[in-house]
């Protein structure tokens, strides 16, 4: 069986609030697979539902084949999770920490100390008290936590969140590590290069349902191409005149000027300037880019997924 | 040494506490002060003077005379309106008014509500009385004879270990509680194969090393400094302290058991402790309330605790004789443990 996860008609409610609004999903084995959307779609809520931490209102879900309202032990035992933002016992050292969670999975096959600490770059702090680790070495821990056990298949509910740079990159590399040895990770993301970067397929959700599914190449390609061109001019054009353009797919308006979907940047860049010329405005802004994540959840809802 | 979870988990609530000055502090520091302070502040200094007030007059000097040389009498020589002052705010207990010509009755004021005015309106009276000329019929003889373990300080440490041991729990054990699921560390640690018994039991172990200490740093201080001394079984008092912690443990989880954040469980601690402060008599005797809530006073389980220990240490008591109190400490350790647990929330 290559099916990780199985998610059927799951709903969750608080009250009147719809946090998850009939979710479908099925993750396989030895992939990485994103929920992506803004702050409030109901990513957290599906992945707490997924580590057994919260009982779904409606709906099934299997993990590994097996559920959470009959098997938890066995469930908890083999999977790992990372939370958002855990904050863990302020006062023991990072190598103290490791140790303890490693005793939790008793007669279970666990990663070494040593190992962990040293794949997660933590083996300097090992003596340092967790208070005292900077955000993204916590996140490392957190994460080396959630792999103490050796799981089948890892959560990591917003991985980077709050992160600088720097940390968010040694992170990405650890996760791609991971997928690599042939581990199944669900993550949850605001952040399309995140998705993008580390994920095999992705759903994007938004209100608490799937509105779409794929890789991302996919779900660029499906939402009208991978190249994109924004353009303003002065004076403004109505958007009727890119109409005919060589190559043009779509057409958005998008702050004072549009964002032209586009076969080939080759074809459709001089038939553009062509036409501008022919009605005699100049262009004020003009940037040629690959469509991102970003724009697929744009184009579906029309709100970005970072303005939430 | 890899054990299990639940010595794993102990050990790191031991760690934990001792890298945290501020819990040493509040375990083990804060009853040596107030033990301190309060036996300094009411040690036995003699028996103790009642202040009186004689109005200056015609006739005043005389009876001033006869009272002055009364131990237990602490005079002033006042006008009228400063003495009736000190009547309505306490610094007296009585105001005599000497007969302006004699024949005329000498007038005592006083608030008869006042727990010393009518003892020391007889003290005074039989000193005028005398001066007068009474004699007395029958020959008297007194023996005083202090009880062991019978000042305010002997009284007091027992009281305080209670107060000690129920901190101890509330802010020792059901704080961290409520703090660690405000952080979502309960929340990640349920998502773990973790036994959940194990952590809340982590809590008792760890207590089952601290409060040993406790109270032989509490009764040795106290020892070194006051004189106080365990008339009963030191192993009777070190199990009655165990029993004790025990039951606080159970309040102090049912306290922990949904508060989400701290501001709720600081809430919920107060009210059970502050009640208790007053009522259980860890400071002043709780034979000071009413007959009529004295059973439901008995009921509380600080109240139990500071009666069963105080008969062992104070009295000399066995603890085989302290029935009814260890019955209440149980019954308080099994219910409150029982429905915590029932309604604990991990996320």
């Amino acid at each position: 069986m290559d099916c990780a996860i199985r998610i059927q008609g799951l709903v969750k409610s608080y009250g009147d609030v719809l946090a998850v609004a009939g979710l479908d999903l099925e993750v396989r084995r030895g992939e990485c697979f994103g929920l992506l959307g803004p702050n409030g779609a109901g990513k957290t809520t599906t992945i707490e539902i997924l580590e057994g931490l919260l009982p779904p209102t409606a709906g099934t879900v299997e993990v590994l084949g097996l559920r959470w309202d009959r098997q938890p032990d066995e469930l908890r035992a083999r999977i790992g999770v990372a939370l958002q933002e855990t904050k863990l016992f302020d006062r023991l050292t990072v190598e103290e920490t490791l140790r303890l969670f490693r005793t939790f999975y008793v007669g279970r096959a666990t990663l070494s100390v040593e190992t962990l600490l040293d794949e997660m770059q933590l083996g300097e702090k090992r003596a340092t008290w967790v208070m005292k680790l900077s955000g993204g070495q916590r996140q490392r821990l957190a994460v080396a936590l959630g792999l103490i056990g050796d799981p089948e298949v890892l959560f990591l509910d917003e991985p980077t969140t709050g992160l600088d740079p720097q940390s968010r990159r040694a992170l990405w590399d650890t996760i791609a590590a991971l997928r690599a040895r042939g581990k199944t990770v669900v993550l949850t993301t605001h952040y399309m290069d995140e998705a993008e970067r580390l994920c095999d397929r992705v759903a994007i959700v938004d209100h608490g349902k799937g509105i779409a599914l794929g890789t991302p190449a996919e779900l660029i390609d499906r939402s009208g191409g991978q190249h994109l061109v924004e353009v303003s001019t002065d004076p403004a054009l109505p958007p009727e005149a890119f109409a005919g353009l060589a190559g043009l797919r779509s057409v958005r308006a998008q702050g004072d000027g549009f964002t032209l979907s586009i076969d080939g940047p080759h074809v459709a860049l001089p038939a553009l300037f062509a036409r501008l010329a022919e009605r005699g405005v100049r262009a004020t802004r003009l940037v040629s880019r690959t469509a991102t994540l970003d724009d697929v959840f744009l184009s579906l809802t029309g709100r970005t997924l970072r303005e939430d | 040494m890899t054990g299990g979870p639940l010595w794993a988990l102990s050990g790191a609530r031991i760690k934990q506490f001792l890298r945290e000055p501020g819990a040493l502090f509040w375990t083990f520091g804060f009853p040596l002060l107030i033990t301190v302070a309060l036996g300094t502040a009411f040690r036995n200094q003699g028996p103790a003077k009642s202040q009186i007030a004689v109005v200056a007059g015609p006739g005043s000097a005389p009876a001033a005379s006869a009272l002055a040389g009364d131990p237990g009498i602490g005079l002033a020589i006042l006008d009228p309106e400063s003495a009736g002052r000190r009547l309505v705010t306490g610094e007296v207990v009585l105001i005599v008014l000497a007969p302006a010509s004699p024949g005329l009755p000498f007038v005592y004021r006083y608030d008869p509500s006042r727990p010393d005015a009518l003892a020391v309106r007889r003290l005074v009276d039989e000193r005028l009385q005398r001066q007068a000329g009474r004699r007395d019929p029958l020959p008297t003889r007194d023996e005083t004879a202090v009880a062991k373990g019978a000042r305010y300080v002997d009284w007091l440490v027992p009281g305080l270990l209670g107060m000690q041991l129920l901190n101890g729990a509330m802010w020792g054990a059901a704080f961290n509680i409520v703090n660690a699921r405000q952080r979502k560390l309960l929340k990640r640690l349920a998502a773990t194969p973790m036994r959940r018994s194990d952590y809340l039991l982590s809590f008792r172990v760890s207590g089952l090393v601290f409060v040993p200490i406790q109270v032989v740093v509490l009764f040795a201080f106290a020892r070194l400094t006051f004189g106080v001394t365990i008339h009963g079984s030191a192993v009777a008092a070190l199990a009655l302290a165990l029993l004790g912690s025990w039951s606080f443990a159970g309040l102090g989880l049912l306290c922990a058991s949904r508060a989400q954040n701290s501001e709720t469980a600081n809430g919920l601690i107060n009210l059970i402790t502050l009640p208790m402060m007053v009522l259980s008599g860890v400071f002043f005797s709780s034979s000071r309330f009413p007959a009529v809530v004295q059973p439901a006073i008995r009921l509380l389980p600080m109240s139990a605790f500071n009666e069963a220990l105080r008969h062992v240490v104070n009295d000399g008591a066995s603890i085989f004789a302290q029935g009814y109190p260890i019955a209440v400490l149980v019954g308080w350790a099994l219910v409150t443990s029982v429905v915590a647990v029932r309604i604990f929330r991990w996320t």
